[in-house]
């Protein structure tokens, strides 16, 4: 039997070595990790942490100084084109054009992502994420929560099996924070997708990753599981964890931080 | 779920996509229609007058009837190409959907035809109605200049594009910082290359400058069928050769600010 091709990998996403400066800036300074396939991980870290910076290089956005991405066993960015029909992406610092319906939106950007029966498509996604009411309504008039569920509508037009998340729940009210987090949670078990998802929300971050990365200055501080995480530090929540990595404080009887790289070069 | 890489070549439908984009907007926004219209008339209205005042009171403007109004007309197409193809990628500036659009599957040479195709329909939009109201009102059908039209159209078109591609490029590159170029740049030609008057009326130290222009040879050519009635086919290749020279230095130049944008991270920091 041949050996399996390098696209079959299992691993979603494989970072190695990955650095970027701006200027005399070191905005991710050597990381490594890797993500398999169908799991959902954590990009913590505080502001400037590099999550950012990290998410731009996984989109090709941002070329990296050093160090190598495979993302579902292809280079990123020489494959670029290929990668991104297969991958999607929502962040609410990223609008709609706000002149076109929601229909429009829909239908623009399924034919970008060249959508098989796009027709069928939107009407299944106008069903599942209820925007039958504000369907023909402009972009631009839709509330907060509104154009969340837009946006997320549009992130998975193409059906990824990558999708990349910058705080999808940022300034929504619980509510539709809460069935935000319940679509993302369907859509990965109905299609074994795999998530990035960078954010500050910890009890999301608990709720959805089955591994978490926390980024400081560029490098990454630690990872595990949420629980293991909450565990080692001997605290409650990963909220406080956060804040411990943050501001370099450790709980009474806390286990050492998971050494840098450890995990991803075992 | 897709598990299967497509076939990601040069596609027709992600253009296809971006041009319904930009219909869907124009359409949507009626004082975006008025205004694509609004200026075209405006300018041929004052020069219109200008001229008739002018060839009432000058044997040599009176048998050449439409040099300015023909000038003004060419000079629009000129300017609408530029400023159709880069208000297109600013509108996704302005509506923070840039995002949305680079890290989709299209590629930057599809983004480029796209923003060409709507330029020549914002083109239409403008110019077809004035064109038209020029006959009436001013005895100018730039109709009637047949071929040698659609060739003077065609070789204002690409330099336009060529501008408007430099600009987006630093647009990318500069964010909306860079935006007033796309406004005012063109007009930084508009003296040099001699839409209203001969190249000889420069100073001689201007001269090689307005001839290393494309547009140039086209308001000449202009010129020379409207006072000589003669076709000037020198001029006309003059205008292709620098207008082919220009777009590939411009490609170039896009590409390489692009690289530049993707180095420094600036595509993710598109505000001012």
């Amino acid at each position: 039997m041949p050996a399996p091709a390098r696209a079959e990998t299992d691993l979603a996403i494989e970072i190695r070595d990955l650095a970027k400066s701006f200027g005399t800036v070191r905005a991710v300074d050597g990381i490594s990790f890797e993500v398999p396939r169908g799991t959902v991980t954590g990009l913590l870290g505080g502001n400037g942490a590099g999550k950012t910076t990290t998410i731009g290089m996984l989109m090709g956005l941002i070329l990296p100084d050093a160090g190598s991405i495979r993302i579902l066993g292809r280079d990123m960015p020489g494959e670029r084109a290929q990668l991104l029909e297969r991958m999607n992406f929502e962040s609410p610092y990223v609008d709609m054009p706000h002149r076109l319906t929601v229909r429009q939106n829909l239908e623009v950007f399924g034919r970008l992502y060249r959508v098989p029966d796009l027709k069928a498509r939107i009407a299944e996604l106008v069903a599942d994420f209820d925007l039958a009411a504000f369907v023909d309504r402009k972009a631009g008039r839709l509330s907060a929560g509104q154009k969340t569920r837009v946006a997320l509508a549009k992130a998975l037009l193409n059906r990824p099996e990558v999708l990349l998340l910058d705080e999808p729940t940022a300034s929504l009210d619980p509510d539709t924070a809460d069935w935000v987090r319940g679509r993302l949670e369907q859509y990965r078990a109905a299609t074994g997708a795999t998530i990035l998802l960078a954010s500050h929300n910890m009890p999301e971050v608990e709720r959805l990753c089955d591994d978490v990365v926390i980024l400081a200055k560029g490098r990454i501080e630690d990872r595990g599981a949420p629980a293991d995480l909450v565990r080692r530090y001997g605290r409650g929540t990963l909220e406080e964890v956060f804040l411990d990595v943050a501001r370099g404080t450790r709980a009474e009887g806390a286990e050492a931080p998971t050494p840098r790289h450890e995990e991803a070069e075992a | 779920m897709t598990s299967a890489t497509r076939s990601t070549g040069f596609s027709f439908a992600r253009i296809g996509a971006m041009v319904l984009r930009y219909w869907y907007l124009l359409s949507n926004s009626w004082p975006r229609a008025v205004e694509l219209i609004y200026w075209p008339t405006v300018q041929m209205l004052t020069w219109g007058f200008v001229q008739l005042y002018v060839a009432q009171n000058s044997s040599f403007f009176a048998n050449a009837a439409g040099l300015f109004v023909g000038g003004l007309l060419l000079w629009d197409v000129l300017l609408r190409s530029q400023q159709g193809f880069a208000f297109a990628f600013l509108e996704e500036l302005w509506s923070r959907n840039l995002g949305n659009l680079l890290m989709s599957p299209l590629r930057p040479s599809e983004f480029i035809v796209s923003l060409m195709v709507i330029s020549l329909v914002r083109l239409a939009i403008g110019m077809l109605p004035v064109t038209f109201l020029a006959i009436p009102l001013f005895g100018f059908n730039v109709w009637s200049l047949g071929l040698p039209l659609a060739v003077f159209f065609a070789g204002l078109v690409i330099a336009g594009w060529s501008i408007g591609l430099v600009i987006i490029g630093i647009l990318l590159r500069q964010g909306m910082g860079a935006e007033a170029l796309a406004w005012s740049l063109m007009f930084l030609l508009m003296p040099i290359t001699c839409v209203y008057y001969p190249v000889s009326t420069l100073p001689s130290l201007l001269q090689p400058v307005a001839w290393s222009l494309p547009t140039t040879y086209v308001f000449e050519g202009l010129r020379a069928l409207l006072i000589h009635h003669e076709i000037r086919f020198d001029l006309l290749a003059g205008a292709f050769a620098l207008d082919a020279l220009w777009f590939v230095a411009a490609v170039v130049v896009f590409y390489r600010l692009l690289a530049s944008a993707r180095r420094t991270g600036s595509l993710l920091q598109q505000g001012e």
